[in-house]
């Protein structure tokens, strides 16, 4: 028996020198539903090649926002999220 | 009459009527601010004493390189939504009247106004610390990011340890 994956769409947005980094500054993800935390997004996009394994493997700091909120890596992602990944805040 | 209207008065919602952010590419006039503020009915009904005021400045040398440029980014909606909660946080820690905050975003050049907190109170100790507060929180909780551009080209600013420290002295 073939197991039937379910898919959840997202939002996700880059920001700052993550933005630049993949060039563009928004995009929807059709995720797959076992992908429920920052952190399994994260890894998931790390996959996606070179430039994307840089920013999201762990060794520079990637904060992270759902439905505008800051959270921590732990936080569970649900369908129709607005997920936002950006460096440190610098501003003031 | 007088009494029902102050009866009605004490109905009205406190907190986030009275409190004001802005995110924008103009520049602001601290006098025309302060004076709204001074002169506004809330001021009026809660006895204001005290207003304490900061003005934040584009640096013109930042770690030894002279800045031409500063370019402001930031995530709409998260923005505004952050520095409310920020000065919701104020208002339950202090007791202030008012409080506003005014932050630009775009292009700027060295010695532009980039930012303005605003507190209002009765006495001014209480003005003092929440508008310090405001500002430790504003620079390590809000999403905005600053791109500084000089002779060498352009960089974005990194974080300072020492913005989280200055935080983490008003943690509970």
């Amino acid at each position: 028996m073939i197991s039937k994956i379910n898919y959840m769409n997202i939002k996700v947005l880059y920001f700052a020198r993550i933005k630049e980094a993949v060039n563009y500054s928004t995009e929807e993800i059709d995720l797959p539903s076992d992908i429920s935390t920052v952190t399994a997004l994260k890894n998931y996009l790390a996959q996606r090649g070179e430039t994307w394994g840089n920013i999201f493997n762990g060794k520079q700091i990637v904060r992270a926002a759902i439905n505008h909120q800051l959270v921590d890596d732990m936080a569970v992602i649900h369908a129709g999220d607005e997920v936002a990944f950006f460096p440190p805040v610098t501003g003031g | 009459m007088p009494e029902m209207r102050w009866r009605f008065f004490h109905l009205l919602p406190a907190g986030n009527d009275f409190m004001s952010v802005r995110v924008q590419t103009e520049d602001f006039d601290l006098s025309q601010e302060l004076t709204s503020m001074r002169l506004s009915g809330q001021s009026k009904k809660e006895g204001i004493g005290a207003i304490v005021s900061f003005v934040g400045l584009v640096r013109d040398i930042n770690d030894g390189d002279a800045i031409n440029l500063l370019t402001l980014e930031h995530y709409p909606v998260m923005t505004e939504k952050a520095l409310a909660a920020i000065e919701n946080e104020a208002k339950t820690r202090w007791d202030i009247i008012d409080t506003l905050i005014i932050h630009r975003v775009g292009t700027l050049k060295p010695l532009d106004q980039i930012v303005l907190v605003v507190v209002t109170s009765a006495h001014r100790g209480e003005a003092f610390s929440a508008c310090e507060f405001i500002m430790d929180y504003l620079k390590t909780s809000a999403p905005f990011w600053k791109k500084e551009t000089t002779n060498q080209g352009e960089h974005w600013v990194e974080a300072k340890p020492s913005d989280d420290a200055a935080k983490a002295r008003w943690q509970k």
